[in-house]
């Protein structure tokens, strides 16, 4: 039956699959591991089968390319994989492949030339798993600096000097004391200096390795015809910047005041969610993803609470969450939505040097939105509100505000008068206002239009997700290509923009939030109709036994697709930690257009491109 | 300034409590000290740096901006330069990368400059404590004033936190040099900049580590912390038991001092002659 099937005419995974098989006999096999899905690829052959993948078979859109370490996991043979998921751009499900190497001299042919978009990830993977990438051409440690002892994600890695295996302590009460973990690091006493040990050789080159990367001072050129003779100078931006929004770094050459290459520089706030995620049990990981995207808590709440739900479906006692969960969900990320984008925009224009004021302006709405998550969840930024097969909490009768300000009044309001209200009164009133403002001012658009732009093929290729992806003319938003939740049934659009400049991201944002306010108009009928019924399905499980197997699932989150990628172990016996949790951050990805979008602008224009693609950096550095 | 609304200076803001004065001409007269005037002026125009490192700048931007308007305390400018700076407020996690850059940073600010620890991860690493690439809070290379407990704090309470080191400005005194060390002789020294090997490496602790790394190369015992002898456990014994363990090990009574057993018999005469003489009692 499969070989009447054109390749380009695959409709599903299973069929893609056959095809792929087929072709490459011997290369490509099932991956037979029990609840994993996709195929492995005879890793010499890699690149050539990729290439198939994307031009015949049309998965044209890598979403996800991450490592697992598979050491002293029992059952498995003692490998590094890389894991790829691609999707095509009409819609659809993912087609995994994967490739496997050995622990020493691991090595897998480098993806950079099929999909650009896989250079920040192959980087990531070289960084922490010690994974060589033949064929990339610029891999260097991305997260950490250069000269950091070890690759931190492999499963037997020690801390440099740091004698214990797990910090801070295997034991709380060893020997009938405790320790705190500042007795056992580098500058205490617990520590084990190898004897050849010599200060002098402890030097931080990684600045030194940018600057000379960049041509730092390598030649004099004369500019176009003219005989006035330039150096060619790198400059540095970051990470205290206030423009980077965060700490985030840029080293540029400039010739003249235009710019010849840009290296984004990041790390600065790596704080290792991903190993601590595997540390800690499956619903501990829940707060620990608030502090992603630490602008949209609950988009982030809502991407891991599905994957650890699809894994769990895999199980025997899965029961799916509630509809009025569901339309709880919907609620609050298409709210979160709102408050990301409003600040979004609202430092873009802080970029573009109207300092403080159209902030201020988005911030007064941002508030408004931040009150409800108060009273819901008890906290305005990190809510920690979802849980697998529900939310924590119902939404309140009635919200009770505090006093502010001088002769402020104590609020206090029904809670579905207060959202009616504000999405049918209130939000859209303010984004009249905003767009009546912003979108026709003569800065704004002298500024913006025709300015970072990345077409549609390009985007698609370096895996933007998003708002920059979509302004591009790429109608791509995870809620319709890959649907989740109850969004089937609600009707929305996806704005599109047409030329994929820094306006057409603006207004693609500003659309965005008509699009959710849309969405919200019609959850708040259901909200009301399912008021009384549970938000929970079935028992409330604190400690989930999550049966073996991988899944990844994606949301659309304000910044772009949202993937969370969770290998089990399956330990039947004991509290239950991810093998693998990896986060596929559109942050981080998004930002591996920034030097091609750069190249040619002037200096002024990378603030504005950078605020366009509208990064946050607990998201980029994890 | 914090008195921008006013129209006037309000005296009695300057004035100095240790001088009494009359309640009817506080408001025309001020007797104050060097010290005070001073500290009122500096605390009244903090100059924050324009400096987020991750999810507690959002909730200081919130605090700067209108609803919760931190320039109602004089401190609405925020300079993106240190140099110009009176205040860094660490808002996030510190990461051994980052801590670099704060360092230098701080070294570049003038004095007098304060350090505010927002949040948990400023404060002592909070959530991400135990993260290979984070430093359990910026007071392990700098100097903090004011911590800000939370994750993230509110803006309510940085502004409290805020108000906190408003409070430990006024008491200052320039007599005191323990008070403001800047007005010490000569200039006073940077703080050693971390360096970055295989981990962080403190320069301040370059002592200790080199002498450890001697004593490796010499194969001497090292990096040992000295405990103390495990604690004994002492199990509770119900009274049952123990009369059951006196039964069957029959002690031997401890002969008694023989200064006790007297001053026990004195004690028990008073105590005889006081009952006869007092036999209702």
């Amino acid at each position: 039956m499969v070989d009447q099937i054109a390749p380009e005419q695959t409709h599903t995974i299973d069929e893609a699959i056959a095809v792929l098989k087929q072709r490459f006999p011997n290369v490509v096999s099932d991956d037979s591991r029990p609840g994993y899905q996709g195929v492995v690829i005879e890793k010499n052959r890699l690149v050539e089968v990729a290439t198939y993948i994307r031009d015949q078979l049309g998965f044209d859109y890598l979403s996800s390319a991450t490592a697992v370490d598979y050491h002293g996991l029992e059952g498995s043979t003692d490998h590094l994989e890389m894991v790829y998921h691609s999707y095509r751009i009409s819609g659809g499900s993912a087609l995994v492949f994967k490739a496997q190497t050995e622990r020493e001299q691991a090595e897998i042919p480098s993806l950079i030339d099929v999909w650009p978009g896989a250079d920040f990830q192959e980087r990531e993977a070289w960084d922490l798993y010690g994974i060589r990438f033949p064929g990339h051409p610029n891999l260097r440690r991305i997260l950490l600096w250069e000269g950091f002892g070890g690759h931190p994600m492999r499963k037997d890695w020690k801390e440099p000097y740091y004698e214990q295996e797990h910090k801070p302590f295997e034991s709380r009460w060893p020997a009938g004391y405790v320790f705190r973990a500042e007795e056992k690091n580098a500058y205490g006493h617990n520590v084990q200096y190898p004897a050849d040990f010599d200060l002098s050789r402890l030097k931080d080159t990684s600045d030194e390795d940018v600057y000379n990367s960049m041509g730092l001072g390598v030649d004099v050129q004369s500019l176009g015809g003219d005989d006035i003779s330039t150096d060619r100078l790198v400059v540095n931006m970051g990470p205290h910047h206030p423009s980077t929004h965060g700490v985030f770094r840029m080293v540029m050459t400039l010739n003249g005041e235009t710019i010849d290459q840009l290296e984004p520089v990041m790390g600065y706030l790596h704080r290792n969610h991903e190993q601590i995620g595997e540390r800690n049990t499956y619903i501990q990981n829940i707060p620990f993803t608030d502090r992603l995207d630490y602008l949209s808590s609950m988009g982030n709440n809502h991407g891991y609470v599905l994957t650890i739900e699809q894994l769990l479906a895999k199980g025997a006692r899965y029961q799916p969450p509630t509809y009025r969960a569901e339309v709880i969900r919907v609620l609050m990320v298409e709210l979160q939505r709102i408050v990301s984008h409003l600040w979004s925009v609202g430092f873009l224009l802080n970029d573009l040097g109207a300092f403080f004021t159209p902030m201020l302006y988005a911030n007064n709405e941002r508030e408004k939105i931040l009150d409800f998550f108060e009273a819901t969840a008890g906290s305005r930024l990190m809510c920690n509100y979802m849980r697998f097969g529900g939310v924590f909490k119902d939404v309140p009768e009635r919200i009770y505000g505090v006093a502010n300000y001088v002769n402020d009044r104590v609020r206090d309001v029904d809670t579905m008068e207060f959202l009616t209200a504000m999405i049918n009164e209130r939000l859209p009133r303010f984004l009249d206002e905003y767009e009546h403002y912003l979108l026709d001012n003569e800065i704004i658009k002298t500024r913006c239009i025709g300015v970072g732009v990345i077409p549609a093929d390009m985007a698609i290729a370096y895996s933007c997700a998003g708002p920059l992806l979509r302004a591009s003319g790429v109608p791509y938003d995870v809620r319709r290509a890959e649907p989740y939740s109850i969004y089937p049934e609600l009707d929305f659009d996806i704005p599109t923009g047409e030329n994929g400049d820094i306006y057409d991201r603006m207004v693609v944002r500003l659309k965005e939030m008509r699009e959710s306010l849309r969405i919200l108009r019609q959850i708040l009928p259901r909200l009301e109709s399912t008021k009384g019924e549970s938000i929970y399905a079935g028992r409330r499980d604190y400690n989930v036994r999550a049966p073996l197997g991988e899944s990844y699932a994606r949301v659309e989150n304000s910044k772009g697709e949202l993937g969370f990628y969770v290998v089990s172990a399956g330990d039947p016996k004991g509290t239950q930690n991810p093998w693998r949790y990896h986060i596929r951050a559109p942050s981080f990805i998004n930002l591996t257009a920034l030097g091609p979008m750069s190249k040619g602008h002037k200096v002024a224009d990378v603030v504005t491109i950078l605020g366009s693609i509208d990064i946050v950096l607990g998201e980029t550095d994890r | 300034m914090a008195l921008t609304t006013q129209k006037e200076l309000d005296l009695r803001q300057i004035h100095d409590t240790e001088f009494p004065l009359p309640d009817e001409i506080q408001g025309t007269l001020a007797v104050t000290s060097l010290s005070r005037i001073y500290n009122w002026s500096r605390r009244s125009s903090m100059w924050p740096l324009l400096f987020g490192l991750a999810c507690c700048a959002i909730e200081m931007i919130g605090m700067a901006s209108s609803r919760f308007d931190f320039s109602r305390f004089g401190m609405e400018v925020m300079r993106a330069s240190p140099r110009q700076s009176d205040l860094i407020i660490v808002s996030g996690t510190v990461t051994k990368k980052m801590v670099v850059p704060i360092v230098r940073i701080y070294n570049q600010m003038p004095e007098p400059k304060y350090i505010l620890a927002m949040g948990a991860c400023a404060s002592g690493g909070g959530p991400f404590k135990e993260g290979y690439n984070v430093v359990s809070g910026i007071d392990k290379y700098l100097p903090v004033d004011v911590y800000v407990p939370g994750c993230p704090p509110t803006p309510q309470s940085l502004l409290y936190g805020l108000i906190a080191l408003q409070k430990k400005i006024d008491g200052q005194s320039i007599a005191n040099a323990d008070d403001v060390p800047w007005y010490g002789a000569g200039p006073s020294e940077p703080t050693p900049i971390p360096i970055l090997g295989p981990d962080i490496i403190d320069p301040r602790q370059m002592d200790i580590i080199r002498r450890q790394a001697e004593y490796a190369a010499q194969g001497k015992p090292y990096g040992v912390r000295e405990l103390p002898p495990p604690m004994e456990i002492k199990k509770k014994v119900s009274a049952k038991a123990a009369a059951l363990a006196a039964a069957t090990v029959a002690a031997a009574p401890e002969p008694l001092d023989e200064n006790r057993l007297k001053r026990r018999m004195e004690a028990l005469e008073r105590r005889r002659a006081f009952a006869t003489k007092n036999p209702e009692v």
